[in-house]
């Protein structure tokens, strides 16, 4: 698409588009190439030389236990995740759509969490199970369950993926909203009248025609999982308990900043950038148009 | 939302049970945040103590004046400062350099034009926690470690911004830009005579997105920043913790946190219909 | 006020060419309308005059001066869109002083100017009203406001009236054609709608396919139309054309005959030049459209006085014409010289 018309000159739009070249030049592709140029590479010991090894980061990443063990575990995170804040935002929107009037009020009671950071979210929940003082641990320690995600892997793969969805359900309800009220309410009506009841209507009419903005929410929650949780996981577990709740993005971290083994964290950067260009690529092969923030 | 009725709608029994559904999700939503507020409101010994009290108590004014003059390792009120420039910083600098950066891609023909464009969409793919180390080394090889630039800079590299404004400078009608040319105006004047006031509504959605996600940024400023004085107040409420066995100062923690909450849910609520619209228009 | 001239103009898109060498002239305070289906050229060749459009070859001049290389803003024109293009953030007034306000027209000017125009097209109560709280009249009015308030030497047309309904049309044609009048202003007007062109015209270009076919004022155009497109193109309903290979006992060379409905009567079968059977009769009250079928060609139309007879459906008749008002054309569809 172009436009028809245009104005004249070379060195104006130049100038226009300099501060954006200069920027994403020095921020985004000299790094990007730099993640992959140094993938290729490992620091000797002392951290003087450099030396080139190929793919062998990529190699040994790939038979690295851990690093498969990342892969896993973000895996299982990503998909509950999306699971848990989807399906609850989903319930939340179909009981909100169902209301004549009410709906933009709740809508307004739902919508601001999406504006708590991860990170806080994190501290949060943090707070509600903490060992020590957790009004939630010691609820459940009445009632004879002792809660411990510290030592206890799946409680701390529980803890950081309610803690990742319980913000994500307002961003998920008001796209389900608004995919639920853009439904036209006559054909809900006409399968009303051809006898199909609510859950009938629902599974066969509704969600159907609901599939592209779920569809959407997919991917985008997905990506979500993948990169904005850091901030939750870095509050809650850091990581742990034996490295449970150590997702791809985490390693990166712990790996390029912690560990400081740049050749390793490079090569597990530039499988992240795969991965998200394909998820990327899939976003708009199947829903044009549509940028992800 | 007009009429919604019709005979879809459930009356009666079924109608209460929707609104106690709607009612038990506010509180879920609701229970983390209240839970914060009064622990921000008690002393350090109720919590400490479990279980803590559900409602206020009367230490309000005294853990949130603490946390705001001096917090842990740095004052949260100055914490804040930090994080509202960094917010600022991006949401203003991003929507700034994309706006004309799209205006020239739209209205103009250069040389580079196409390569321009294809770069700009390889940028929407990769988000930063991607390309994170080499990041922080050019940042730190600039001088920018602990400065507002290297909180600012790196993050509005990247052209979501840019692409939305050109898929609605797309959307004006090319007569306008001609009309605006038979009435005389040159390119910068048809961009903020005609342009720029048109455009309102996009850029208001976009800056409460942007503002919220440079807000909520944590990865970061957790690399960029070492100096407690340029943390911001989301990444600072992690380094509130004690390390080892410490018990960490809770009220004044959960103080952080609520001031943390509130500037982004103040926007998302104040803002509510740009939002609405630049969330459904921006990512549909 | 000036003249407008066009020479051998073309337009190429690419390697494509649209235009094939357009020539104009146009007087001073002349009202000269461009008409031609849509895909013939005729808003390219506007946007050419307005600077919109590069020129790839010939020249415009206006007022006797170049200005091919000359900036939409400095030929002294004034352009109406065909969706009105109005700045929809502005008020009427801004919308109207806009291009004042960039000249640096004194204020007190403006207001004065603006004030002028509303008054003219009756849109004084509007000037603080945006344009999306006017209806499709008022915007209209309002973009003819904005081109008189710069007072231009030319005005441009390109399809005001096509998103009016059919009533305002109307309405708003005599109107364009009463402050044309007054302000004695040289316009240039683009349409697809013959009859547009018709009632408003001084002299019509009809163009077909990137060439003025002819160029004439509008009921020469209608009398002796120089091609058989123009022929057909001008009138509603159209010209009939009848093969002479029809006519039996046509001794002179063949070609293709032209006769406006209006021109041709029933008669009885024997006694018709060409015969054949009614298909159907559209009775208009002032006037009976019968629609033929001759017996081995085309549908031809016969527009009768609305207080004759109404021929039934399948009757078999004849048509007949007076020889002094057929047009005869080539079969390339240039005109011949009449016989």
């Amino acid at each position: 698409m172009e436009k028809r018309v245009t104005f004249r000159g070379i060195w104006l739009p130049i100038l226009l588009v300099l501060p954006q070249i200069v920027i994403t030049a020095v921020f985004f592709f000299y790094p990007a190439g730099k993640a992959i140029w140094q993938s290729l590479f490992i620091p000797d010991p002392f951290g003087l030389s450099m030396q080139y090894v190929g793919l062998g980061n990529f190699e040994y990443l790939l038979t690295d236990p851990y690093y498969r063990g990342a892969f896993a575990t973000t895996a299982i995170f990503s998909g509950l995740v999306t699971l848990v804040s989807m399906g609850c935002a989903l319930f939340l929107a179909v009981l909100a759509d169902r209301l004549i009037k009410g709906s933009g009020t709740y809508r307004t009671l739902l919508i601001w969490p999406y504006a708590v950071a991860p990170a806080v979210a994190g501290v949060l929940w943090l707070f509600m199970f903490n060992t020590r003082v957790g009004v939630v641990t010691w609820y459940l320690g009445q009632l004879g369950y002792d809660w411990n995600h510290v030592l206890n892997p799946h409680e701390a793969m529980g803890l950081v993926v309610i803690a990742s969805s319980w913000g994500r359900v307002s961003y998920n309800f008001l796209f389900f909203l608004a995919g639920l009220q853009a439904i036209p309410r006559s054909v809900v009506e006409a399968a009303a009248i051809d006898g199909a009841r609510f859950w009938t209507r629902f599974r066969t009419i509704v969600f159907p025609l609901l599939s592209p903005t779920t569809f959407f929410l997919l991917v985008v929650n997905i990506v979500y999982a993948f990169f904005e949780t850091f901030g939750v996981i870095h509050t809650i577990t850091s990581g742990g308990p034996q490295q449970a709740t150590t997702i791809l993005v985490y390693k990166v971290y712990s790996d390029g900043f912690v560990g400081q083994d740049l050749g390793s964290s490079a090569a597990q950067s530039v499988i992240l950038l795969i991965l998200v260009s394909i998820l990327t690529v899939i976003q708009f092969r199947y829903i044009e148009r549509r940028v992800h923030y | 939302m007009a009429d919604r009725g019709g005979m879809v709608e459930s009356r009666g029994f079924g109608y209460w049970l929707t609104h106690l559904g709607l009612i038990v999700g506010v509180l879920f939503i609701f229970f983390p945040i209240w839970l914060a507020f009064v622990a921000s409101t008690v002393e350090q010994q109720q919590i400490v103590h479990p279980p803590m009290p559900l409602l206020p108590g009367d230490k309000l004014i005294d853990n949130y004046a603490r946390a705001l003059s001096s917090g842990v390792n740095a004052p949260v009120g100055r914490m804040l400062l930090n994080s509202a420039i960094m917010a600022l910083g991006i949401a203003l600098g991003k929507i700034a350099i994309s706006l004309i950066s799209a205006f020239a891609i739209v209205y103009f023909r250069f040389p580079g034009r196409k390569v321009f464009f294809w770069l700009i969409f390889l940028t929407l793919m990769l988000p930063v926690e991607v390309r994170i180390v080499p990041t922080y080394e050019v940042a730190a090889s600039f001088g920018l470690l602990n400065s507002y630039g290297g909180l600012i800079f790196p993050l509005i590299a990247s052209a979501t911004a840019t692409f939305l404004f050109r898929q609605f400078f797309m959307t004006v009608p090319d007569e306008l830009a001609e009309a605006a040319r038979v009435d005389g105006a040159r390119p910068m004047r048809f961009f903020l005579d005609i342009l720029l006031p048109m455009s309102r509504t996009n850029i208001a959605a976009l800056f409460v997105i942007l503002f919220i996600y440079g807000w909520n940024q944590y990865l970061w400023p957790l690399l960029i920043t070492t100096d407690p004085e340029m943390n911001t107040i989301v990444m600072g409420i992690k380094q509130m913790f004690p390390s080892g066995d410490d018990t960490a100062d809770w009220p004044v923690i959960m103080a952080a946190s609520i001031l943390a909450m509130l500037p982004p849910i103040a926007v998302v609520i104040g803002m509510q219909q740009f939002f609405i619209r630049g969330l459904v228009d921006s990512e549909k | 006020m000036a003249t407008v001239t066009l020479e051998n103009i073309r337009k190429s898109f690419g390697k494509t060419e649209v235009i094939h060498g357009v020539d104009i002239d146009i007087a001073d305070g002349e009202f000269i309308v461009i008409v031609g289906p849509s895909g013939c050229g005729k808003s390219t060749l506007l946007r050419m005059v307005a600077g919109l459009e590069t020129i790839t070859s010939g020249e415009v001049r206006i007022g006797g001066k170049r200005v091919n290389e000359v900036e939409p803003m400095d030929r002294d024109i004034a352009m109406v869109f065909q969706n009105y293009a109005l700045y929809p953030h502005m008020s009427v007034f801004d919308n109207m002083a806009y291009g004042l306000k960039i000249k640096g027209t004194p204020k007190s000017e403006i207001v004065a100017r603006v004030d002028a125009a509303a008054e003219i097209l009756q849109l004084g109560p509007y000037l603080q009203r945006k344009p999306r709280q006017l209806s499709g009249g008022q915007r209209q009015r309002v973009a003819m406001g904005r081109a008189i308030v710069r007072k231009p030497a030319v005005f441009l047309f390109d399809e005001p009236l096509s998103n009016l309904d059919a009533k305002l049309r109307v309405q708003m044609r005599l109107e364009i054609k009463a402050l044309q009048r007054e302000l004695g202003v040289t316009s240039l007007y683009v349409t697809h709608d013959q009859v547009e062109a018709m009632t408003l015209a001084d002299r019509m270009v009809v163009m077909n396919d990137g060439v003025a076919d002819q160029i004439g004022a509008p009921l020469d155009v209608y009398a002796n139309p120089a091609t058989i497109f123009v022929a057909g193109f001008i009138g509603s309903p159209p010209m009939n054309f009848i093969d002479t290979k029809q006519i039996s006992g046509w001794t002179e060379p063949p070609c293709v005959l032209g006769v406006r409905p209006e021109h041709l009567h029933l008669v009885s079968e024997p006694e018709g030049r060409i015969s054949g059977s009614v298909t159907y009769a559209e009775p208009l009250g002032a006037e009976t459209l019968v629609h033929f079928r001759t017996t081995d060609g085309p549908s031809v139309t016969v527009r009768q006085d609305g207080a004759e007879p109404v021929p039934s459906e399948g009757e078999r008749l004849g048509i007949a014409w007076k020889t002094d008002k057929e047009l005869r054309f080539s079969e390339e569809g240039q005109r011949l010289a009449d016989s």
